[in-house]
């Protein structure tokens, strides 16, 4: 894709930059696609109907939304720390979309191809914490601070067991690189690595996908943002598009973290059928698919379970994920030996 | 036991604090007793063993006019099937009422509202501050002489 | 910088000052989980509640006052609705059946009957929305829309019957406002029909629910003879495991000719008087009002409602205390008459207030997050508490 473009532009600044900007193309509408379809999934298993009038069943309620926070008033609160309430929307958001740059969407398409790929993702979306915590603090406001804290402590102990799930894959495949991870799932569905070294790799997905959870914030983790108790958690002072920033940050990040899952465990950008409809565009196609099924559990869960407190969470996460990704990690590790 | 026999129980060990009992051809018989005597009296009714009563169902204050307020304590037994009223009256020159609180733990907040909407003192109640009422209100509502004052807080109140 | 240093000497209704580690949090007025005007000033060491000091008194409305200026007893009706709005129809039978008593009064068994019911149904509405807010507290947000689903069924045969959905003035001192319509025997029997497996379907979703229980047992345990100190009734009461019921150990109206049990908590979960316990004595209670509603409507006799309605509504002098089971508690209503058609002095038990006092002493050493639990499991409505 970098070539493809370089041999049309032939000014590489200019590729680097356009590059940076490509995958906005889809985060956003995405973004906006994603707040509809929760709200009527969740209308759904509710037994109501939910947006129904801003077009055919609502789908264009999300821009009502927008056009409603664009026009706005920006409040700050006066007490509250000014440059690090601004500034931290965007913390948020860089952390949530930097993770893009390293996602495969397709065999021709990678923001950049290095062989740290994983590596980097798993790095680079740890970079939310930051901007949690200065909103948390800069708001000024007891409430806002609890939930930073929580969620401070709720995501630097879930990367853990994170690490541990991908590192189990990264194991089975020799290497960082997504573009390869994916090349070593090439053929029908069986190849994937859900169902390789089975059971323990499905495990691993299991783990990452619970963790994932505890990462983006979603029920039931989603304790730093508990509308019930918090009112809004870190994000209760915020409105208007600072605020639509914070939520369109969570939905890039919700993403981010689906696309890994189906990269690293569904076959990313390969066709289940092995070579029957595979191909670039298809790809993307598959590509995109798994991201929204992922996607879909998610929303799913947070319409049916009730919310963890926070020390149940932290037991979740230190006695419960992390001795089993250990053991996954250790077993795979040897199977891995044993084979070869 | 039935209204007499509490009655007399309590007339024995408490003589002269027991001041006038209302039992027959009331529906709801009560025993008037000296307000300053009504903790000792309300602990022997709790854990008296014939009389045992653990529940204090309801505490209300009451203006009688003519310058006498009331206090008045529905009691029931869980374990006796049995119910009693005390009845409590004070002048409004001097409202003072012994607490029960430390008998029921449920009379702190009662007694909070009858110092709130009427203005009778408790006394040995640790926290005895206004409840229903914003705690700068002055005048006390549910008194028969209360006139709504005419500002509060430098607003101007309707009626 | 003065009013942050004042403010750590010393909270109202706090005994002491504040450590340095200790802040003082308001869950103000406006809170999604107070049900209701409550403001809980919270005093917290990181996550762990030391103290919490309820401040009521946002939706005070003077209901006693106002009793006192009505020219007849009939006008305190609508007023009383109005205390407990999420169970209206309990509130009015409570104030009945005390003026009934004092006036001395036979009603028709018709109207019994139908007073039956209706308190039966306004006892599943109010536990509907106890469970539904409940789980909205802990994070659950689908189970609030099946309870309020359901919840429309009996508001849509509240409102044939009287016209009314949440506010109905229907019970009047000595018969009803309007007869029933013919079909509401089997409106009743349809809507328990319908609701025993819904009943079933949220024990699968919620009550349960793995993380349900673990936010919920061994949380807030309110041991059997605190609760009796602090007056506690209704499912605070039973969820300690005490077996109290006016309908059944002080029984009024009907209740005596009709079989039903009482839920009990038993630690099933935890400990006994857990807040998980609480929850699932309203859960059966539903169950049983079910049982109750059948057998009334199966029962109901004919007559006529308004037969007994006195035209003037003059008691002699003298009081009463009357009290009722209501889906908070104990509702207690002390009339005093002075021989003329108003009140003279109308006290009104209660019991959202009575279980709310105990809320300090359970809560102490809980987190926050516990304390909304506790919060939610105590089942407050703020129009009874303030009154």
């Amino acid at each position: 894709m970098k070539e493809f473009l370089v041999d049309i532009l032939s000014n590489e600044a200019l590729v680097y930059t356009l590059m940076a900007v490509l995958p906005l193309l889809w985060v956003i509408p995405f973004a906006l696609f994603a707040v509809w379809w929760e709200r009527k999934i969740s209308a759904h298993m509710q037994d109501r109907l939910g947006p129904m009038r801003t077009g055919w069943h609502g789908w264009s309620q999300t821009i009502a939304d927008i056009l409603k926070l664009i026009q706005k008033e920006d409040i700050i609160p006066s007490a509250a720390d000014r440059k690090l309430f601004i500034l931290a929307p965007y913390v948020v958001f860089i952390g949530s979309y930097a993770a893009y740059a390293a996602i495969p969407f397709s065999a021709a398409y990678i923001g950049s191809e290095i062989n740290l790929g994983l590596f980097y993702v798993i790095a680079i979306s740890s970079l939310v914490v930051v901007g949690l915590l200065m909103a948390g603090w800069a708001s000024n406001n007891k409430w806002s601070l609890f939930g930073a804290m929580r969620s401070a402590a709720q995501i630097v102990s879930y990367e853990i067991p994170i690490a541990l799930s991908l590192l189990a894959v990264v194991m089975v495949v020799g290497t960082f690189d997504l573009q390869e991870i994916n090349r070593a799932q090439a053929g029908w569905f069986w190849n994937w690595f859900a169902f390789q070294k089975f059971p323990l790799l499905f495990i691993a997905l299991v783990i990452y996908f619970v963790a994932s959870l505890a990462e983006t914030n979603r029920t039931p983790f989603d304790i730093p943002e508990a509308e019930s108790e918090l009112v809004g958690g870190y994000h209760t002072e915020y409105g208007g598009m600072r605020f639509a920033l914070l939520f369109l940050s969570e939905y890039a990040n919700m993403f981010a973290v689906s696309a890994i899952a189906s990269a690293l465990f569904f076959g990313g950008w390969n066709s289940p059928f092995g070579d029957f409809l595979s191909g670039p565009w298809w790809g993307l196609f598959w590509f995109l698919s798994k991201g929204m099924a992922f996607i879909f559990l998610q929303m799913w869960l947070r319409w049916t379970l009730p919310r963890l407190r926070v020390d149940q969470l932290m037991y979740v996460s230190w006695k419960v994920l992390i001795p089993f990704a250990f053991v996954v990690m250790i077993g795979v590790g040897f199977w891995v030996l044993a084979v070869r | 036991m039935i209204p007499q026999e509490i009655s007399e129980t309590l007339k024995a060990r408490f003589g002269e604090a027991i001041l006038e009992a209302k039992l027959e051809g009331v529906l709801n018989p009560s025993i008037r007793v000296a307000p300053e005597r009504v903790q000792d009296i309300a602990l022997f009714l709790r854990d008296d063993d014939h009389l045992l009563f653990d529940v204090l169902m309801c505490l209300s204050g009451v203006d009688y006019t003519a310058g006498k307020l009331g206090v008045v304590y529905h009691l029931d037994s869980m374990k006796r099937s049995h119910k009693i009223t005390l009845k409590v009256e004070v002048t409004c020159d001097n409202p003072r009422v012994a607490s029960v609180q430390s008998v029921w733990r449920t009379a702190n907040w009662h007694e909070r509202e009858a110092y709130d909407l009427f203005g009778i003192v408790f006394d040995g109640h640790p926290d005895l501050r206004r409840i229903l009422l914003p705690d700068d209100w002055e005048g006390h509502p549910l008194r028969k002489d209360y006139r709504v004052p005419e500002f509060y807080n430098g607003m101007k109140v309707p009626y | 910088m003065e009013e942050t240093l004042t403010q750590s000497a010393g909270v109202p209704g706090f005994a002491r000052a504040l450590k340095s580690e200790e802040i003082v949090i308001n869950m103000g007025p406006q809170h999604p989980s107070t049900h209701g005007v409550l403001r809980l000033s919270v005093i917290a060491d990181g996550e762990v509640v030391v103290d919490v000091i309820p401040h009521m008194g946002y939706l005070h409305r003077c209901f006693e006052k106002h009793c006192e200026h009505m020219t007849n007893y009939q006008q305190v009706i609508p007023y009383a609705d109005r205390m407990d709005y999420v169970a209206a129809m309990s509130n009015e039978f409570g104030f009945v059946v005390a003026m009934e008593k004092m006036l001395k009064i036979t009603v028709p068994e018709r109207v019994e009957y139908i007073r039956v019911i209706m308190a039966e149904f306004s006892r599943i509405v109010s536990h509907l929305i106890a469970i539904g807010t409940y789980g909205l507290d802990i994070g659950a947000f689908t189970p609030f829309l099946y309870c309020m689903r359901d919840r429309e069924r009996v508001l849509d045969i509240f409102e044939q019957t009287c016209g009314a959905r949440l506010l109905y003035n229907y019970m009047w001192v000595g018969g009803l406002s309007h007869d029933v319509q013919p079909n509401f025997a089997e409106r009743s029997k349809d809507f328990c029909t319908y609701f025993r497996p819904k009943i079933k379907e949220l024990n699968d979703l919620l009550s349960y629910n793995k993380i349900f229980i673990e936010r919920t047992a061994n949380v807030g345990v309110l041991p059997a003879d605190v609760a009796i100190n602090y007056a506690c009734s209704g499912p605070v009461l039973r969820g300690s495991g005490v077996k109290w019921d006016l309908r059944k150990n002080d029984p009024y109206s009907v209740y005596s000719a009709l079989e039903f049990e009482i839920p009990v908590g038993t630690g099933a979960m935890g400990k006994v008087g857990d807040c998980w316990d609480r929850y699932m004595v309203r859960v059966r209670e539903m169950e049983q009002s079910v049982n109750i509603i059948e057998q009334a409507a199966a029962k109901l006799p004919a007559g006529d409602v308004q037969s007994a309605i006195p035209k003037r509504i003059r008691p002699d002098a003298g009081d009463v205390y009357v009290r009722t089971e209501t889906p908070k508690g104990e509702l207690g209503y002390y009339i005093i008459a002075d021989g003329s058609a108003s009140p003279f002095r109308v006290k009104v038990k209660s019991p959202c207030f009575v279980n709310l006092s105990a809320l300090p002493a359970i809560s102490r050493g809980a987190m926050i997050s516990d304390l909304v639990a506790i919060l939610g499991s105590v089942d407050i409505v703020l129009g009874e508490v303030d009154r």
